[in-house]
């Protein structure tokens, strides 16, 4: 069958391996069938869950255990965090560090190591994750925590699926007393207000700018930031809302430079100047691209490319400049740009974040664009930042050795329990991984 | 609504894991039972924990006669309705050959359904109220070259709900036949079936629901199979005999 990630750029022909009990599961590692990759629910951008064959993790999605005095969850790795929210919401808990979409699985979420709007405060997905069992091709179930197994703990969180398959998690979800999120909006002018922003905001529990990647020369950087706290209203009453769904790709010539730059003047624009406050419900402030079904289609058949990289904080506000104005003069244009500042880096071999701001954009998948993120992967390299492999689509082994000091240590693991044979990804052989 | 419980047999079944979603979000607890239960208590977890009902997981074999009075009454609350769940198909060609798959099939999904729910009726009549429903199938409504023995074990099971209906028409305990068609599940992974007849496990949860609810006595699922059968059961044998069914 074709498959891709959510940027629909590459599409692959790939296998794929149902199973419905345990036993099936466990033959489907140990025989010949390789390189293989287990599949969460295709929220990665490129090619991290891409392979021959692939193992569909969504039918394992029971909660198997919860402790509601603590809010500690037992589940199968194929539960989505939209489920969680669903169930626990509103019983007054939320999961304590959620990415952008709620419509992926806790294996993919560990497996990212995903991060969200609150990772200054919170960390990543991994900080609340108490234990999980990895399944491995040698028909092992290993326990991991940091305490147990802790090498393959660090090497799985950011793993990016290639450790092994992870069976069923214990995370912490965190008390909130609403269903409401209190945000607090500030437009800026340009980046370095943007900046100052962030650093007067940092005490917020989450906070991220929409970025106009389109303004230059004294616009350049203009931003609206996005802060937010849980209310404390006790209203708990949460139901998810319907969603719109795009019914067929738009034509590719539907979003280019010019109507995104029509799209980012309006947007900005529409912003209330200076501050302003709103009440907002949950799937607005975190989860406001889930509501349409399908929106990767508005990029065309092509696909997109979505590129997220960070910078050391030191070395940020240069970076950022250089990178912003090399896409503004560029024919590239992102109607999408996140731009958030994070905090320190975790010990996972593999994990993205690191103390400093990020900025991710789509680009629709067109001549040249590869080249061009080459280039800026040449930048961000030379800065000392990386990129982030949950959305990496084209990103060179030279590049990604470079921004990720503990490469080596990952690829030893690999070679120690046996993977390599086993184990790959598209994105894993592209990186040697 | 007071705390009602609803036993399904055979519970490992897809048909019967989406039975048990759909009544546990209603508020149902639930009493699983199967032969294997292992993964029967991780659904157990995952229903009481996702919908704040009691669900217990408990071994049962449809196929142990002699077992079924002691599970029945060893139960720690009596159900207020069960859902027969349990069966099993085998490939007709290798049935024909080999009795030993012929007996299994008809043990299970008639002697086990026959011997359970005599128990149960009765517990029922004396508890003057529940409701009873029973998977059996469409295969059922004509013997056909492709697959009678699984067919004519459903034709006996279908036959003796209707008497057992018969026999508590006078009472407020209603039998449900509930007839899937083709029904996308592990039983026919290994089958091509077409898409606009093929149904889901939830809808037959759904109509299962449904038909407990309005006290019907047969439901046939996806409902057009009602009339694919009508004309079945009608088309005369020298006609019937020419086709490959």
């Amino acid at each position: 069958m074709k498959l891709s990630g959510w940027g629909r750029y590459p599409v692959i022909d790939s296998i794929r391996l149902t199973f419905n009990k345990s036993k099936e599961l466990l033959e489907h590692l140990s025989n010949n069938k390789s390189p293989l990759i287990p599949y969460g629910n295709g929220r990665s951008y490129g090619d991290s869950a891409l392979a021959k064959y692939h193992l569909p993790m969504r039918n394992l999605d029971r909660y198997l255990n919860f402790d509601p005095k603590n809010g500690i969850l037992t589940c199968e790795s194929g539960v989505l965090l939209s489920d969680i929210i669903e169930t626990f919401l509103p019983r007054g808990w939320f999961p304590k560090v959620t990415p952008g979409t709620k419509l992926i699985t806790v294996g993919g979420a560990i497996a990212s190591d995903i991060h969200g709007k609150n990772h200054h405060v919170a960390g990543c997905f991994s900080e609340c994750v108490r234990e999980f069992k990895l399944l491995l091709p040698n028909n092992n179930v290993y326990t991991c925590s940091r305490e147990e197994n802790s090498d393959l703990f660090h090497a799985t969180c950011g793993g990016m699926g290639l450790t092994g398959v992870i069976i069923q998690a214990t995370i912490e979800l965190k008390p909130v007393n609403s269903q409401w999120i209190n945000q607090t909006t500030v437009k800026t002018s340009n980046l370095k207000e943007t900046f100052e922003a962030f650093e007067q905001y940092d005490n917020k529990a989450y906070s991220v700018a929409w970025i106009d990647t389109l303004a230059k020369d004294h616009n350049l950087g203009r931003s609206i930031l996005m802060t937010g706290s849980f209310a404390d209203d006790g209203d708990l009453s949460y139901k998810p809302k319907s969603k719109f769904t795009v019914p067929f790709d738009f034509p590719t010539f539907a979003l280019n430079k010019t109507t995104v730059q029509i799209f980012n003047k309006l947007y900005y624009a529409k912003a209330n100047s200076g501050m302003s406050r709103q009440k907002v419900d949950i799937d607005s402030f975190f989860y406001p691209l889930d509501g349409i079904n399908n929106w990767n289609r508005i990029y065309g058949k092509n696909g997109f490319v979505q590129y997220q990289f960070i910078l050391p904080k030191s070395d940020s506000f240069e970076g950022l400049q250089q990178i912003i104005n090399k896409i503004a003069t560029s024919k590239f244009g992102s109607f999408l740009a996140v731009l958030k500042l994070y905090g320190p880096e975790n010990k996972n071999y593999l994990s993205f974040p690191m103390e400093g701001y990020s900025l991710a954009l789509d680009f629709k998948m067109q001549v040249g664009l590869i080249d061009f993120l080459h280039n800026l992967d040449e930048i961000v390299a030379k800065l000392d930042g990386r990129i982030y492999l949950a959305k990496d689509a084209v990103m060179d082994k030279d590049s990604f050795e470079q921004g990720y000091s503990q490469v080596d240590k990952f690829r030893k693991l690999r070679n120690n329990y046996n993977l390599n044979n086993k184990i790959n990804s598209l994105q894993s052989e592209r990186l040697g991984l | 609504m007071k705390e009602s419980w609803v036993l399904i047999l055979g519970a490992n079944s897809d048909i019967a894991t989406a039975t048990a979603k759909y009544f546990a979000r209603r508020g149902y607890n639930l009493q699983l039972a199967s032969r294997s239960t292992d993964e029967l208590e991780k659904t157990a977890s995952d229903l009481s924990i996702r919908y704040a009902v009691d669900v217990k997981s408990l071994k049962f074999d449809a196929t142990n006669f002699e077992s079924h009075k002691g599970f029945y009454n060893g139960l720690e609350e009596k159900p207020d309705g069960v859902i027969v769940a349990f069966g099993t198909m085998y490939d007709q060609e290798k049935a024909q050959k080999n009795f030993n798959l012929s007996k299994n099939t008809i043990e299970t999904n008639y002697l086990g359904a026959v011997s359970i729910l005599e128990i149960i009726a009765s517990d029922f009549e004396a508890r003057k109220h529940g409701f009873i429903a029973s998977i059996s199938s469409v295969a059922g409504d004509r013997g056909r070259k492709s697959n009678y023995i699984y067919g004519s074990s459903k034709s006996a099971l279908s036959s003796y709900l209707k008497g057992l209906s018969h026999r508590l028409a006078d009472t407020n305990i209603s039998v449900l036949n509930v007839k899937p068609g083709f029904v996308d599940t592990k039983m026919t992974a290994h089958l091509e079936l077409p898409t606009f007849l093929t149904a889901q496990p939830i809808e037959v949860a759904k109509a299962i629901y449904k038909g407990v609810k309005k006290d019907k006595e047969t439901i046939y699922v996806k409902g057009i199979w009602r009339f694919i059968m009508l004309i079945i059961i009608h088309i005369p044998a020298f006609i019937f005999k020419k086709t490959d069914l």
